[in-house]
């Protein structure tokens, strides 16, 4: 999986506020456009105002918006295409409909969304969206009505206000989405409302309820696009990246002929898989929302024993408290794929933020020496191919896997051509009556694969193969428990070369680039896009840099010792403190490293990365 | 569960592998691991179609002595894995031992949301009120007061009655036995795997080593009878030496020990226990009875009511959406998309 991708950051949005003439949706857009052009964007503003000042309420004639567009530079117009509308109303969905862009984010008040609603829009059934073809637009719908009234509920202040300061509900839950800071608004209000207090007190109340809802709810819509670069021939659809890893799933579960079962429990952001897997009962996937992580982790490993393609889906505190489940199959031996779609942490940390931060934990985050596989997908298409090799390595080679994906591809979307399975490898499970043989009596539950050194997977309900496993150190050939010294040592170094060994099976390292460049610019995982464009503008700024790009980590490619000898400085950039890069001189020595650290829960900026990349080119 | 009619009769040997047992000598496990075996036989089970799931303590031991599948798992989390294993595969018999502080402690997080699930399985709850494996701890059931090794003082916390647990989280059975009476003890296992549900068993099981005698007000022979009753469903509340002595249940519903015949009390009077009702009211009393109320410690079956598995409202589920939406593979599934558009 080498495709190309572009990274498309709406640094340039617009977003338009739309409703009925009296909800105040210039002011809403006026506020935002001020609050964005105070934190340093440039902005231009289109307001919209009804066709008929006296039309009826709530029909597409009475429809009043404002439209803005922040950008970083040369903003010169409002921006034709909408990225985020929102639509108090269905008359101003109806009306805006046209105006949106394939991929754009509409937050609508799902209060007023109700049956007469709809009818006074002109609505027949009641699913607008499905009406006006809208199929790849993120919905977001908010109670905006009830949730501003109950803001206020505690106010000495009449219907009309309450109604009328739902625009600034709305303007709250834009600025979260959206990173305005909260107090600026605050002061901007005061600014406007200063000289009537309890209608100030009504508004910041309003809009204070808005960010906090967008806030406690994880409320994230993505505003960024990965943009496959892809022109061959053949059918697309659109897909981010936790749909991809839980397809991905699926799509293994079907090669491998085995069920698919997820113990999971819900996490920001990675929940998205666990929701998709739970539909998913037309596959006949198994999706069980566990009491807690840990619960996740021991049904999966139960499901696998038992048979299954078993899969657990979680975050960073989640993969903390399956650390020693995990371990627990890493000892067993049985095939598992532990999903962790990282975010900023530590601890909470910023759970809709996205960071590369767990790759130590996914490493070493074990008690004992614990070995184990660890991918990391490229790109939200990407997540279908990892979660597909995941489950591949899993299987074959009895062990669990780590997949690390992050907050921004698991969110992100692009367009995905439906691959054809054909070209999917096969997988094979080493079922011990198949794979072993010998017959049952000889049979022991870790005797192993001499060129693999796999284990054998002896399923309960087969007869003639009753065996027990543990956690606790077995003897080489007996399986039995022992605490022998010279067994416990081979033990672990055979557990050990056994992961090392699945080097034989995975892809050779590729380098793009300028191969004879002097800098090799290296990544891993969710940070393709934005290094891949970087690497781009500085061969077209005339500097020459190689770029290599790690999906998998434990064990790395056969070829990466001789790719990393090849280059006068390598740049190791990634979205934590260094992680990989220490990973990678502890297995090579005296690499000449160069760090490149972005810890702030933001994607890469390619700006900032050319920019830097160039100085150390230059150096 | 299907038993293989055509296979002949088992016996406990059947279940029982080379291995050399570990425990201590005279620790209340060996014989819970023999009625073990001889419930199995009585069931007439094939060995291959039992996984046994444990946890960590030396109760979690257990599965390495059985001729079947076994999952030797981490502390606390055997009814987690038990719930994965039975719901991967519903046919196979999923039995779990564990230990008090392994359940109840550690677990409690897990013992609980498997039974108000009611997945299919087993839990032989071995309560020698200690943490055993690690040397004499007190447990989550240890008595207010205990001493040992990390209560020197006697411990400051009330104990939990497993039953109450049980029944907090809506189980569906739950019985009782004691290590050393070995029939009724089979008896029970076998009742527990009759049972379609989470059945939790728990054996009053004595640690020679770090709690010698923790049962043996109940468990001598010299009281058993006085101090235990032993229940049957549809069978009248009798206990005594010579089933001289039952149950009833004043106005308030307060259950009273008394002997018939004396105090106007007749054979009438005496309650007749009923396993299967849904209302746990009188199943709660039941298991709260003991020596600080003056009354028995009910032993056997104390409920065992019907209701569905887990497992199968979760297949049933799958057969519906699959009506609905027949199977597809996994490429057509995708060309069926809502959002699909063709590149050409
Ligand atoms: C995570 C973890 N914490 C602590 C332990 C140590 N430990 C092992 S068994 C046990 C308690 C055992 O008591 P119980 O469950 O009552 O079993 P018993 O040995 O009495 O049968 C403890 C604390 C462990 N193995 N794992
Ligand atoms: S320590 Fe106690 S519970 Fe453990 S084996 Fe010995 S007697 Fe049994
Ligand atoms: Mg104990």
């Amino acid at each position: 999986m080498t495709e190309k991708t572009v990274v498309n950051d709406l640094k340039d949005v617009t977003v338009r506020f739309s409703g009925d003439s009296g909800d105040g949706m210039q002011l809403s857009g006026t506020l935002f456009s001020t609050l964005s052009a105070i934190l340093g964007n440039e902005i231009a503003t289109f307001p919209d105002y009804p066709a008929e000042i006296r039309a009826p309420k709530g029909t597409p004639q009475g429809v009043s918006g404002f439209q803005v567009r922040i950008g970083s530079h040369d903003v010169y117009n409002a921006g034709d295409k909408t990225d985020v509308l929102v639509a108090m109303n269905p008359a101003a969905l109806k009306v805006n409909a046209g105006n949106l862009k394939k991929h754009s984010i509409v937050i609508y008040d799902s209060d007023s969304f109700q049956k007469k609603d709809l009818e006074k829009a002109g609505f027949k059934t009641d699913d607008p969206f499905q009406e006006l073809n809208l199929n790849s637009v993120q919905v977001i719908p908010v109670a905006i009505t009830s949730l501003t009234k109950a803001a206020l509920e505690d106010m000495d202040v009449d219907n009309r206000i309450v109604l009328r300061s739902k625009n600034m509900f709305a303007l709250g839950v834009v600025c979260w989405l959206f990173n305005r800071p909260a107090d600026i608004a605050e002061r901007l209000l005061k600014e406007k409302f200063g000289k009537r207090p309890l209608v100030f007190q009504a508004n910041v109340k309003a809009f204070l309820a808005g960010y906090n809802y967008g806030n406690n709810t994880h409320l994230t819509a993505s505003t960024y696009r990965i943009e496959t670069v892809n022109n061959e021939k053949g059918f697309y659809i659109d897909i981010n990246g936790n749909l991809a890893t839980a397809y991905g799933l699926i799509a293994a579960a079907e090669k491998a002929n085995l069920q698919l079962f997820l113990g999971s429990y819900p996490i920001t952001p990675a929940s998205e898989i666990l929701h998709e897997l739970a539909k998913r009962k037309d596959f006949g996937v198994k999706a069980l929302q566990m009491e807690d992580e840990i619960a996740g982790i021991s049904t999966a490993i139960g499901a696998s024993f038992a048979g299954h393609l078993a899969a657990t889906s979680t975050s960073g505190p989640g993969l903390a408290l399956k650390s020693e489940a995990l371990n627990l199959a890493v000892m067993l031996e049985l095939p598992l794929v532990v999903i962790d779609v990282q975010r900023a942490g530590p601890s909470t940390g910023m759970p809709t933020k996205s960071e590369q931060t767990d790759l130590n934990m996914a490493l070493y985050g074990r008690n004992g020496e614990s070995p184990l596989v660890v991918i990391a997908a490229f790109s939200p298409t990407d997540c279908f191919d990892a979660a597909f090799w995941a489950s591949k390595l899993a299987i074959e080679h009895m062990t669990p896997v780590v997949l690390l994906t992050d907050g921004y591809i698991a969110n992100g979307s692009s367009a995905w051509k439906i691959p054809n399975m054909n070209d999917y490898p096969k997988i094979v499970p080493p079922y011990v009556q198949k794979h072993f043989d010998g017959n049952p009596s000889t049979w022991k539950p870790y005797l192993r694969d001499e060129k693999t050194l796999v284990r054998y997977w002896a399923v309960p309900g087969t007869p003639g193969y009753m065996h027990r496993i543990g956690g606790l150190e077995k003897d080489y050939y007996t399986g039995v428990i022992s605490t022998d010294p010279d067994n416990h040592q081979r033990m672990v170094k055979t557990r050990q070369e056994k992961i090392d060994k699945i080097a034989d099976f995975i892809p050779e390292q590729e380098v793009w680039g300028d191969q004879n460049a002097d800098t090799l610019i290296v990544g891993w995982g969710g940070t393709y896009g934005h290094l891949f464009e970087a690497v781009k503008k500085i061969r077209k700024a005339g500097k020459k840099a190689a770029f290599t790009q790690f999906k998998f980590i434990a064990p790395l490619p056969k070829n990466t010792e001789e790719i990393l000898r090849k280059y006068k400085k390598i740049i190791v950039a990634e979205e934590n403190n260094g992680q990989f890069a220490s990973y990678l001189q502890g297995k090579f020595k005296n690499l000449p490293l160069y760090r490149f650290n972005r810890i702030t829960g933001q994607p890469f900026r390619i700006e900032e990365l050319v920019k830097e990349f160039i100085q150390i080119i230059e150096e | 569960m299907e038993t293989n009619l055509t296979s002949q009769k088992h016996t406990p040997k059947d279940y029982k592998n080379g291995s050399a047992v570990r425990w201590c000598p005279g620790c209340g496990d060996h014989a819970i691991l023999n009625c073990l075996h001889k419930a199995f036989a009585e069931l007439n089970l094939e060995p291959h179609e039992i996984a046994v799931i444990s946890g960590i303590g030396c109760s979690s031991r257990l599965p390495y002595y059985m001729n079947t599948y076994g999952l030797h798992g981490i502390h606390g989390r055997a009814a987690a894995i038990a719930t994965g294993v039975k719901v991967a595969n519903p046919d196979l018999s999923v039995w779990v031992t564990t230990g008090d502080g392994d359940s109840l402690a550690i677990g409690g997080n897990h013992f609980i949301h498997a039974i108000r699930r009611n997945v299919d399985i087993n839990i032989i709850l071995f309560n020698n009120k200690i943490y055993g494996l690690t040397k004499g701890q007190y447990s989550p059931t240890s008595e207010k007061g205990f001493i040992s090794k990390s209560s020197p003082y006697g411990t400051v916390e009330e104990p939990f009655n497993p039953a109450e647990l049980c029944f907090g989280a809506r189980g569906t059975f739950f019985g009782r036995a004691i290590d050393v009476d070995l029939n009724n003890l089979t008896d029970l296992l076998t009742a527990s795997a009759k049972h379609k549900g989470t059945a939790v068993v728990e054996v009053l099981q004595n640690c020679v080593i770090f709690n010698n005698g923790i049962h043996s007000k109940i468990t001598d022979k010299a009281y058993r009878p006085e101090r235990t009753i032993w229940l049957q469903h549809g069978k009248k509340m009798l206990f005594g030496f010579n089933n001289e002595k039952g149950i009833v249940a004043d106005a308030n519903l307060q259950l009273k020990a008394v002997t018939i015949g004396q105090d106007g009390y007749t054979l009438d009077d005496v309650l007749v226990h009923d396993a299967a009702t849904k209302d746990s009211t009188l199943h709660l009393k039941l298991a709260q009875m003991g020596c600080d109320n003056d009354l028995p410690v009910a032993l056997g079956v104390i409920r065992d009511v019907e209701a569905p598995t887990f497992e199968n409202e979760y297949e049933k589920q799958i057969e519906e959406v699959q009506k609905k939406m027949p199977v597809k593979s996994f490429t057509e599934f995708l060309m069926n998309s809502k959002n699909m558009w063709e590149l050409k």
